[in-house]
């Protein structure tokens, strides 16, 4: 290929509407423009690294906003916390896209003009020429004419992979077509594949659902925590089946020393598949997904659910169940709520609580929790009081307690009311208001469900590719040109581009034609 | 999977000698190369091909440039004044110079960089029995977080150019490749200091053999394409002047500056490939731990930033208009996105590739 003309002038006046699409199409499409688009994307591509994206963390981007005021709404306003599905960083791509469209047509039809063509023949003088060297025509056994020296140089270009054109005097040879061939494959593939991306968001979806040892999780759009579909999801094919947590094993490590005591070793989840009305036990562990019909299951979070259970005054239960609490830290100290709005009193109750897997005290006597795994639980919660708002058609989140509404309970001294309980345990609410149990702590695990029906073609094109780029950069295009005159044989060659083997490779071919000589 | 904490200890004495033998290999070299030795050389082995004599004579006209100090003129003088003779009898006595290419005047010349080579092959070993060490105390991949990565790339970046010194007098990259591979160690031991332990279940898998690696091999690769580059930049602008400030004389002993630009382009354009193995190794292993190819991580996000500044690296070098030199600058943002990526990323940029440990 070579270098290009991109010398940009400006656009010559009077040229019409018409022309001034042709002009710009046409420096669009010049290796400057993609250069400079290169590097635009790559500046705008940083932003999403700085600022949270709602793809990751849509909770994070709400509390940044509302953190920053009127800068926070500017930002989401020229959409930086979406950045790459923002009008912008579309821009630079769809054009990046379209350039390398324009580029690739008409380079590919050159290319495949060269690839038709004879080898140029040689030059007039071969001396001029950037590598070149001669070896003496007479010598022992050297063949008498000038026809049968050409045809051993033709012999010896092709065995080296050379195309070969014969004129009367010289023979003329090319390598390394190759080279373009892979650098048009590998520009071919990276569209390929920002296709295939783009599909993928189209036509698949991810779900999220939380599962607690001993739950089961049925695969339909009901079951689901969270889920976001691509456009044209179907939700019709989702397929058909369910998966139980078994057994959750986690272990962390309590030998290593500084940053590295607490950190996690091991998250082993034991499922069972079951579908089509059989029954698999299998192991669902970090990078090594469950596949099931097209779909992938993965393990990306645990935590542990306290199970609590609420009675009123007179000891009917009112609440009961495994309460999802999230960890805060590398500890696992975990918050979570509970609400009760049928509590069998006048009014509703809430609970906001704080597990501790393993409970211990600092110098201030303040409670914390200082390994991860379940050594010495602890479920400490205090206790709201009014109108949970749940009837106001917002829609709530199950791991927050809306206590606008509500009072917090207090001891008869005043002091707010702490409810402390270790597994087993009981507790009294002041009042009359009935009592809380602790029963016992579950595990529970944080699955991600995805589906992409395209993905499996980002193999063969990542593969393409590679080999496009490998190709594109490695492969040395020459010219070698064989002449025959005089007293003397004339071997030349010129590199085309990057070839740090041109004068190795010209003296091996003199040679070879030597070697071919003397053995004649 | 017990770690045996006696063992990790070892590691780090040997990490502090290594750092230790590193400091002094970086003083010589840096003696040789802007004293008296890396310019003399090449000017007693030019003079050398007239005979001792002659390598005598620039030994001489060096001991009065050094003697001048900071009077550049005058030893650029003594070089062309050099340089003429040689041409003048280039021919004559190429027998002169011995089979090393080291006469003995020539070796009293570079003794700073001759210590400094051997210092830094002492570093090697005692790098590469830490990592040994390391690797024996935590019996798993050397490379799961910041630490033990800056450790292993360091030591491909000394071994790499130690190999090279083998096939090539690259000498004059000595202080340079000293200088970072202790910068390095330094923020091993320091600020990226990890105690050896277990690896968390998120790596525990076979891509960490994979995708990890050729990271590292890849970051060696462009790093020393950079070095290449700066050299590069600094020999460029030489060659456009007269003369040069008195301690960067050595600029003048240098292999051309087209030279330097291919040697630093055939790195980069391996460098690149492997970069691009990284990203989309890096893709492979993301399905299988997050559920998805592509996720706009941050460490995804910077990763994507070095692939596409590098190939605006090669576009740039095929793109009539652009010199020489700024393809070189593009190559310098490159390097430093890529530093940016392994340091700061790693630390301070929350997201899924929170592994550094620090
Ligand atoms: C997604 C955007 C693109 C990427 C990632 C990309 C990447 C690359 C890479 C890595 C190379 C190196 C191969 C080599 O040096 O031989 C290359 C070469 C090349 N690219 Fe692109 N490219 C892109 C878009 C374009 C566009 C839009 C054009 C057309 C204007 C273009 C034209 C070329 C040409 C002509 C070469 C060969 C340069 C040479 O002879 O060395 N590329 N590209």
């Amino acid at each position: 290929m070579g270098r290009e003309d991109t010398g940009a002038k400006a656009a010559p006046a009077d040229i019409g509407f018409v022309g001034m699409l042709r002009w710009a199409w046409r420096q669009l499409t010049t290796m400057r423009a993609a250069l400079i688009l290169l590097l635009v994307l790559a500046l705008a591509a940083i932003p999403g690294s700085l600022l949270p994206q709602r793809i990751q963390d849509p909770g994070t981007v709400a509390r940044f906003i509302e953190e920053n005021g009127a800068l926070g709404e500017f930002l989401d306003a020229v959409q930086l916390f979406d950045v790459y599905s923002s009008f912008w960083f579309s821009a630079v791509y769809i054009l990046l896209m379209v350039s390398l469209v324009g580029c690739i047509i008409p380079r590919t039809r050159q290319h495949w003009k060269a690839m038709r063509q004879r080898p140029p023949r040689a030059p007039r003088r071969l001396s001029r020429m950037p590598v070149h060297t001669t070896l003496p025509l007479s010598g022992e056994g050297a063949p008498r004419t000038r026809e049968e020296l050409l045809d051993r140089a033709e012999k010896v270009l092709r065995r080296s992979g050379y195309r070969v054109a014969r004129a009367e005097d010289h023979v003329a040879a090319e390598r390394g077509h190759l080279r373009e061939t892979g650098n048009l494959t590998f520009h071919v593939s990276i569209l390929a594949v920002v296709i295939v991306m783009a599909l993928g968001g189209l036509l698949g979806y991810s779900g999220q659902r939380v599962l607690v040892e001993g739950e089961t999780f049925s695969n339909s759009l009901v079951s689901y925590d969270s889920f976001e579909p691509g456009t044209y999801f179907d939700a019709d094919s989702l397929a058909d089946y369910r998966l139980t947590l078994d057994h959750f094993e986690t272990r962390w490590d309590d030998q290593a020393p500084g940053v590295q005591f607490g950190q996690p070793r091991q998250f082993d989840a034991t499922v069972t598949l079951s579908r089509d009305g059989e029954s698999r036990q299998m192991l669902l562990r970090p990078n090594e997904p469950v596949r099931v019909d097209g779909s992938r299951v993965y393990l990306l979070g645990n935590g542990y659910a306290p199970v609590i259970t609420v009675r009123d005054a007179a000891g009917e239960v009112t609440f009961s169940g495994p309460v999802v609490f999230l960890p805060q830290d590398g500890a696992n100290t975990s918050r979570g709520v509970v609400k009760v709005p049928d509590s069998g009193g006048p009014e509703q109750l809430g609970f906001v609580g704080i597990f501790l897997p393993t409970a211990a005290q600092n110098e201030d006597g303040e409670l914390y929790s200082e390994f991860a795994e379940l050594r010495n639980p602890l479920l400490v919660m205090s206790a709201y009081e009014g109108d949970l708002g749940l009837d106001s058609g917002v829609p709530q989140s199950v791991y927050e307690l809306d206590a606008d509404e509500m009072t917090e309970l207090a001891e008869p001294d005043g002091a707010p009311l702490q409810l402390v309980l270790q597994p087993g345990e009981t507790v009294e609410l002041p009042g009359e208001r009935g009592s809380v149990t602790l029963d016992e702590v579950r595990k529970y695990v944080g699955l991600d469900i995805r589906h992409d029906p395209v993905q499996v073609w980002m193999l063969p094109f990542t593969l393409a590719l590679f080999l496009g780029l490998a190709l594109s950069l490695f492969v040395p295009r020459r010219r070698v040109w064989v002449r025959v005159s005089g007293d003397e044989v004339e071997v030349a060659g010129l590199a085309r581009g990057e070839d740090p083997r041109v004068e190795v490779a010209v003296r091996e071919i003199a040679e070879k034609l030597d070697a071919a000589r003397e053995r004649a | 999977m017990n770690v045996n904490t006696l063992l990790a200890e070892w590691s780090d004495l040997l990490i502090y000698s290594a750092i230790a033998v590193y400091a002094i290999a970086f003083i010589m070299y840096a003696f040789d190369l802007f004293g008296p030795g890396f310019v003399g050389q090449i000017r007693s082995e030019e003079a050398g091909a007239r005979g001792s004599a002659g390598a005598v004579e620039a030994r001489a006209a060096e001991a009065q440039g050094a003697e001048r100090g900071a009077d550049a003129r005058s030893a650029a003088g003594a070089a062309s004044g050099a340089a003429t003779a040689v041409l003048d009898t280039a021919e004559a006595g190429s027998g002169a110079g011995d089979a090393d290419g080291e006469s003995p005047s020539v070796r009293a010349l570079r003794r700073w960089a001759r210590v400094g080579t051997a210092l830094t092959v002492i570093a090697v070993v005692l790098h590469l029995a830490a990592i040994v060490l390391r690797v024996a105390a935590v019996m798993r991949v050397p490379w799961s977080n910041l630490m033990e990565y800056a450790l292993i790339a360091s030591a491909f970046v000394a071994v790499g150019y130690v190999v090279l010194l083998l096939i090539r007098d690259v000498r004059f990259l000595g202080t340079l490749v000293t200088g970072a591979v202790l910068l390095t160690l330094g923020l091993c031991i320091t600020v990226f200091y990890t105690p050896a332990a277990g690896i968390i279940p998120a790596l525990d898998n076979y891509w960490i053999w994979i995708h990890v690696p050729i990271a590292i091999l890849s970051t060696v690769l462009l790093s020393l394409s950079a070095c290449m580059a700066v050299v590069q930049i600094v020999k460029a602008w030489s060659e456009g002047r007269e003369t040069v400030p008195g301690p960067l004389r050595f600029v003048r002993a240098l292999p051309s500056s087209t030279d330097l630009e291919k040697t630093s382009y055939r790195m980069a354009a391996v460098g690149f490939v492997t970069w691009t193995f990284t990203l989309v190794a890096g893709a492979f292993w993301a399905e299988i731990a997050w559920g998805r190819y592509w996720g706009w991580d941050a460490k995804e996000i910077w990763t994507f930033v070095v692939w596409v500044v590098y190939a605006a690296y090669l576009h740039a070098r095929a793109t009539r208009g652009w010199t020489a030199t700024r393809v070189a600058v593009l190559n310098l943002i490159g390097v430093a996105t890529i530093i940016f990526n392994a340091t700061i990323v790693n630390t301070y940029f929350d997201g899924l590739h929170s592994y550094a440990g620090v």
